[in-house]
């Protein structure tokens, strides 16, 4: 199959894709007993007001009404506007974005900072205790409840010995130091999470390169283990490593929903939380229908790099 | 093997919670409020005055049924949807799909907390919220696995003697499916107890008096500094527990599926 | 040029822009949650006044003993039929965009209350039927009864004044960009997340405000924003939980105080509202003795650490209304048992909903521990607030677990609850005694007729029992020692003329 081919097939693939998503969140919200108006209400009473809010945001209209105004209105550019606060849901999203992006920016980091090595040893050195000791450290990865292992971070690094900040955020042009230090724990916490991913997925791929010809080939003409492993089959292993990881990155935008309530990071995970408990349908069909677009789109770049390599790969004989 | 042996302990452990506690999980006694672990009291108390430790035991029961329950919905329909989607192809299993990827691209937490939430907080709908969040993964391996044996041999064989579609995919088709979906169920069992536990820690899971792992972290986070062991020892369980399924799986990946060896 | 050079110049800029800057005083103020929008006509959460409290100034204050005294408005002058009150006008105030503060647009104030969809003020003031402007700075408003609380109405976001050139400029949106005429004007709102004031140079009042800039960070999570405090990044926490407390008195650097609030924490009962209203609205010997069960001391001790007080009544008792005559009563075990045996209901078990709030949660499981020895089998069910709060109006509870704010007038803290056709009465209580009492209660003026009044509705209130009234909380302000001139006030609300930051 050509390349422009596969690709113009998976790109109409998507629209349908984010379509669905689109309805099942819209369904999904309108299963959440009470609604935006009630939320905003509160202890505070008066039908009138609850009436006219209702009448503003269209939620007295019948379910396929409200979702075609929202998505002729989303078609034209505009997410619409959180009912609590009422600025729009575009602002919100921009703001909060880049926050996110750059927690999973840092949490890939330190995953692969884990994750690579790890890997690389445990596909050098198979059945020795290296490489089951890099197993287990990979499933303890991924094992690990987030939110706990954020909490005793906190415990040990913020309340204990005070070396960092237990929570809150500084964006990085007001004070990079800050801001590290707050994006530190959160980072790890989600990173290593994906580490236990990022190893077994360099695993995997160091073990297939590393039975292809070439590499007998290096080895046959006493290339020195140490380069053959880290020079010549990492640097193959690393594409479809990268293509993997492109998957999880878009997961970890989608989602670092707790971590981000725990250490008061206010980025996607916060703001869709919070509009769920707020019912803030705006807010959360607009967070939703962006993450999802991301995740996909990143899946569509892995999807495609992966195609590219893969030719190059077998046909390395 | 040391991680089939911890599995079967919580499996004991939580049947048999009744004999091993030594206190009971919902008495309260305000005298022992936050007291640190004592000889009384192995694991210390909690912000009510009840046994942590107790509380534990009693909580993996709730664990148990966050583990095996989704599983079971998730397989349960997954299994007749993948064999439906693989075998009938066309608009079918185009429909399937375009459904699954959706549902994929959704934050799972998301679903669980919606449907949960509409639900109602309890463990019984957080367990149900989960069986479906988890449910797209196991169609698509239900599917994957369907399509592969389709184009077998066999099957082709088992066909030209003349077996109904349905017969040949459940005599024939069904048994290769199993494999992958048990490894698979091994390390979705515990994704779903932690994925029980942020429900819990979020309110939309097992309610309280009645103890969980999840709801325990929920209470404990407000006493960090003066009663860490409030929140130490339920995470430290639930990745114990959570580990030994994983180590589970991976030996069970490695037993019954050669490709992986 | 060279890259030294270029490096040093932006130094030199980057200080030289930075450096007037440091000498402003800046005082940082933690929020519980993030404020809805900032207009006050559409604003219903409570976080959303204290940001008020910088930006809006209203027609009058309510000093910490409940006394109404002069902010916009000089002076208040009620008609002998109490049928309309005239308001005078402080001369000299602008708005923010230097409009000028007068009768007209305190007319435009009022009609936007009244008037725009989605107002939640309207239900506070909705007997005013017109307001006339008698000249550029008096003002009378025309009512359809008589209404002594309105003037308390009138000390918070229903009597905020807002520029009337600017809200018909912005129209819906003006939540985003409130301009007002308190001390600080409004520079700008991050996304959930600061809002930032400046020093207003024309305010009515300058001489009392000595801080240049305001923020107002929301942090959710209490521990976070306790470590902000201790780290310096914030100056000042609102409503501190008591288990914080230690933690703050601990430390040198920081101070705190505590008020008692204007509301309190309750359990409606249902009474007639649906079906479930059956079980506890039959009998008023099962309510009482639900109430004679809970021993409130003790519940306050454990859960609070005494920092909150025990409550039998609709004002705290430090509220000059609460009736001295009726205090908290002793718990007694024995009189609950005999009264449901009375009653025929020796084994009452009912179902409690409780929002997964902390202080309610727990407070929940020491009730629950202290029905069960009166025989009650008290059941906990977990609902989200929103959830908790619909089904309480459909009817669809025995009890629920919530709470109220309260008001500076006593009228505001129970009329709405009790009355027949009150708003928030999901008990379904009625007792056309106590709507007599509470409407009559509006019409009087003076103190001690109105106590009089409410001290009857009391004690029928705690007759009927259609709600356990449980404990009232204290208003905790927590601040560094380099705040000054801080004075708490029972509504909580952090008033910042006059303070000063060392």
């Amino acid at each position: 199959m050509s390349l422009p081919l596969f690709v113009s097939r998976r790109a109409v693939a998507l629209v349908p894709t984010l379509l669905v998503v689109s309805v099942l969140t819209f369904c999904l919200q309108q299963l959440l007993p009470g609604d935006p108006a009630l939320a905003l209400a509160g202890e505070e009473h008066d039908p009138a007001a609850v009436a006219a809010i209702r009448k503003r945001y269209h939620l007295d209209q019948p379910l396929p009404l409200q979702y075609g105004i929202w998505m002729g209105k989303l078609l034209r550019g505009d997410f619409g506007e959180s009912i609590r606060s009422r600025i729009p849901v575009r602002e919100l999203i921009t703001s909060k974005l880049p926050v996110t992006i750059e927690l999973a920016v840092c949490s890939m980091a330190i995953a692969l900072a884990i994750g690579l090595p790890v890997g690389v040893l445990a596909a050098a050195r198979p059945g020795t205790p290296i490489a089951g000791a890099a197993n287990l450290l990979a499933l303890s990865g991924l094992s690990v409840p987030h939110f706990w292992l954020g909490i005793m971070l906190i415990l040990l690094f913020a309340v204990r010995l005070g070396w960092l900040p237990a929570s809150g955020f500084v964006p990085p042009w007001e004070d990079l130091g800050r801001n590290l230090a707050t994006i530190l724990l959160p980072s790890v916490v989600l990173g290593t999470g994906v580490a236990g991913v990022m190893m077994r997925h360099t695993r995997g791929a160091m073990r297939e390169v590393l039975g292809a010809d070439y590499v007998r080939t290096a080895r046959a003409k006493s290339v020195p283990e140490g380069r053959v492993v880290w020079k010549h089959a990492l640097r193959n292993a690393l594409i479809p490593v990268i293509t993997l990881g492109a998957i999880e990155f878009g997961r970890l935008l989608s989602g670092a929903v707790l971590t981000e309530q725990i250490f008061a990071i206010p980025g996607f995970g916060k703001l869709l939380v919070d509009g769920v408990f707020n019912r803030d349908y705006a807010v959360v069909q607009g967070v939703v229908l962006v993450s999802a677009g991301l995740y996909v789109f990143l899946s569509f770049v892995g999807d495609i790099l992966y195609f590219l390599v893969n030719p190059r790969l077998r046909g390395s004989v | 093997m040391l991680a089939g042996a911890v599995v079967g302990a919580f499996i004991v452990v939580a049947v048999g919670a009744a004999r091993v506690a030594p206190f009971d999980p919902v008495a309260t006694n305000f005298a022992l409020v936050r007291k640190a672990p004592s000889s009384l009291h192995l694991l210390g108390t909690d912000e009510v005055g009840r046994d942590v430790l107790s509380r534990l035991i009693w909580g993996a029961r709730a664990s148990l049924l966050a583990a095996v329950i989704p599983v079971t919905i998730a397989v349960g329909i997954s299994i007749p949807l993948g064999l439906l989607s693989g075998y009938a192809g066309g608009w079918v299993d185009d429909v399937i799909m375009r459904m699954t990827d959706a549902m994929l691209a959704i934050p799972f937490l998301i679903v669980a907390i919606a449907l949960a939430a509409f639900l109602g907080p309890s463990l019984g709908n957080a367990m149900i919220a989960i069986g479906i969040a988890t449910l797209p993964l196991f169609v698509r391996l239900a599917r994957g696995t369907a399509l592969g044996i389709r184009t077998e041999d066999y099957i082709e064989a088992a066909r030209s003697l003349g077996g109904s579609p349905a017969r040949i995919a459940v005599r024939h088709v069904l048994p290769n499916m199993l494999p992958p979906l048990l490894i698979q169920s091994s390390l979705t069992a515990a994704a779903a107890i932690i994925a029980e536990a942020s429900l819990s820690f979020l309110g939309l899971g097992q309610q309280p008096p009645a103890p969980s792992w999840g709801s325990m972290l929920n209470a404990a986070q407000r006493y960090l500094s003066q009663a860490p062991w409030m929140a130490l020892y339920p995470g430290l369980t639930i990745f114990v527990i959570v580990v030994a399924l994983n180590v589970l799986g991976d030996g069970l990946r490695d037993v019954l599926d050669p490709r992986h060896g | 040029m060279s890259w030294t050079r270029l490096l040093t110049l932006v130094l030199a800029l980057a200080v030289a822009v930075a450096g007037p800057a440091a000498a402003q005083t800046v005082l940082r103020i933690g929020l519980n949650d993030d404020p809805d929008a900032l207009d006050p006509t559409i604003s219903r959460a409570y976080v959303g006044r204290l940001v008020f409290a910088a930006f809006c100034d209203k027609l009058f204050d309510v000093t910490p003993d409940l006394k109404i005294v002069p902010q916009l408005a000089t002076g208040y002058e009620w008609a002998s039929d109490g049928r309309s009150v005239t308001i005078k006008l402080r001369p000299g105030v602008k708005f923010h965009d230097g409009e000028p503060l007068n009768a007209e647009a305190v007319r435009f104030n009022i009609d936007r209350h009244l008037t725009m969809p989605g107002s939640f003020r309207k239900s506070e003031i909705g007997e005013i039927k017109s307001v006339e402007v008698v000249n550029d700075l008096t003002v009378r408003l025309n009512l359809s009864a008589p209404l002594v609380p309105l003037l308390a109405a009138l000390t918070d976001r229903a009597g905020m004044m807002i520029s009337p050139k600017a809200a018909r400029e912005l129209g819906d949106k003006f939540g985003t960009h409130p301009v007002c005429a308190g001390p600080y004007r409004f520079v700008e709102r991050v996304a959930q997340g600061k809002i930032v004031g400046e020093r207003f140079a024309d305010y009515w009042d300058k001489g009392n405000v000595h801080i240049d800039r305001v923020e107002f960070v929301p942090i959710t999570d209490s521990t976070a924003r306790l470590a902000s405090l201790r780290s310096g990044d914030l100056q000042m926490i609102e409503r501190v939980s008591p288990t914080d407390l230690a933690q703050i008195r601990a430390d040198s650097r920081l101070k705190v105080v505590g008020v008692p609030e204007l509301g309190y924490q309750m359990i409606p009962l249902n009474l007639a509202n649906g079906p479930r209203g059956k079980l506890l609205g039959s009998d008023v010997r099962v309510r009482q003795a639900i109430d004679l069960a809970i021993d409130r001391e003790t519940l306050v001790k454990t859960v609070f650490n005494d920092e909150y007080i025990a409550g039998n009544q609709w004002v705290s008792p430090a509220s000059p209304y609460y009736d001295a005559r009726l205090p908290v009563r002793k718990r007694d075990v024995a009189r609950a048992r005999q009264l449901l045996k009375e009653a025929g209901q020796p084994n009452l078990a009912f179902t409690l909903i409780v929002p997964p709030e902390r202080d309610r949660q727990e407070a929940a499981l020491v009730l629950q521990a202290m029905l069960a020895e009166a025989g009650i089998t008290m059941t906990i069910q977990t609902q989200e607030n929103v959830t908790m709060l619909q089904n309480g109006r459909k009817g669809d509870f025995e009890a629920y677990f919530t709470f109220w704010s309260g008001r500076p007038d006593p009228d505001g803290n129970i009329f709405t609850f009790v009355t027949c056709n009150g708003a928030q009465n999901d008990s379904k209580y009625c007792n056309p005694e106590m709507d007599a009492l509470l409407l009559k209660a509006r019409h009087v003026a003076d103190l001690a007729e109105r106590k009089k009044l409410y001290d009857q509705a009391t004690e029928i209130l705690l007759r009927d029992v259609p709600r356990i009234h449980l404990w009232h909380r204290r208003v905790f302000t927590g601040f560094s020692g380099k705040v000054q001139g801080f004075t708490p006030h029972p509504d909580g609300i952090i008033r910042l003329r006059g303070l000063r930051l060392s």
